[in-house]
């Protein structure tokens, strides 16, 4: 990788991380508000983010734009299944509301001095180890 | 500089996010940031226990940085733009929170009574950390992705199986929120 991409992509992750932080996605309280539907915060969060995105991907469909190192820009389909999305689902939106983060709060809050997410950061790498494990047995 | 300080509102904070994922396209890139979980478990040398993770970690390495990024974005609000103060919750869910115990200042990012130093280490504590960070891992991952790949990225691109997957999301979240917390907490 080279070295200005890097910085890129450290500051896009940067951008990215204000925008959650000062849009309140990383607040134990908003997640609790979004999953009794006591306001509409989160959800014009998400969706507003859905909408701008799904705009820009229409223009780079239609527009056939390339990315800028001139390559095509490939949206792989996901794979067709129903029961892993479901069941996967289900686990990850469990522990989404135990905590009251998800993924990307989780490295935000880390660098805000919340050092409670390490731990979440810690098993959710044995989360995933164990998802490697037993994927064979899982149905998908 | 004023309105940079105060928390922002989800019409400005939203299309940034979505934006970011654009862009990150434009460089090539997906938004997806549970795949680092699995790049992790790859860098630390999992891939010799278990063919998942063998592949090579090096390529993926750029979401690696986006989450470092993340984590430095977290310290740059915290410290230069305004730091740990939002706009609060609706009343309705204040009041309930209250009702299970829960009565730490909602203009905070979390609440003291589960995340601070004394609880995290005691026995309840400890137990919702662990417990929701392997199924936040072990889910994210069985599900292909999290929120910012299944519901920011894939329901922008239309995909039926993130539909699918964010719906999962709902039913934990839901069965959390509504059936499990309010006799845990």
């Amino acid at each position: 990788m080279k070295p200005i991409r890097t910085i890129i992509y450290l500051i896009l992750g940067v951008f990215f991380g204000i925008a959650l932080s000062k849009g309140e996605a990383i607040s134990w309280f908003r997640i609790q508000e979004m999953f009794r539907f006591e306001s509409f915060h989160m959800y014009g969060f998400i969706g507003s983010a859905i909408v701008i995105g799904a705009l820009c991907i229409q223009v780079i469909k239609i527009f056939q734009i390339k990315d800028f190192d001139g390559k095509d820009i490939v949206l792989a389909d996901k794979q067709k299944s129903t029961w892993r999305y479901l069941l996967g689902g289900i686990a990850f939106g469990l522990g989404w509301a135990l905590v009251g983060g998800c993924t990307a709060p989780l490295f935000i809050l880390m660098g805000y001095g919340e050092y409670s997410m390490v731990i979440v950061f810690v098993f959710a790498l044995l989360g995933t180890f164990s998802y490697g494990i037993f994927r064979n047995r899982l149905p998908h | 500089m004023e309105f940079l300080l105060a928390p922002w509102p989800w019409y400005v904070s939203g299309p940034i996010v979505g934006a970011t994922m654009a862009l990150l396209l434009l460089f090539g890139k997906s938004l997806g940031l549970s795949s680092n979980f699995r790049i992790v478990c790859s860098a630390c040398g999992a891939g010799k226990k278990n063919d998942f993770f063998n592949f090579n970690w090096k390529n993926e390495s750029w979401n690696l940085v986006f989450a470092i990024g993340c984590i430095l974005g977290g310290y740059i609000s915290m410290e230069y733009l305004g730091g740990d103060h939002l706009a609060g919750i609706s009343k309705a869910t204040q009041e309930h929170l209250a009702q299970l115990g829960i009565t730490s200042d909602s203009h905070y990012v979390l609440p003291t009574e589960l995340f601070s130093k004394d609880a995290i280490f005691s026995f309840k504590g400890i137990s919702m950390l662990s417990i929701g960070g392997f199924l936040i891992g072990f889910g994210s991952r069985y599900a292909g992705g999290c929120t910012s790949g299944h519901a920011i990225s894939g329901l922008s691109n239309l995909q039926l199986p993130s539909l699918i997957a964010v719906i999962g999301y709902f039913i934990g979240g839901l069965i959390m929120t509504w059936l499990i917390l309010p006799f845990i907490l």
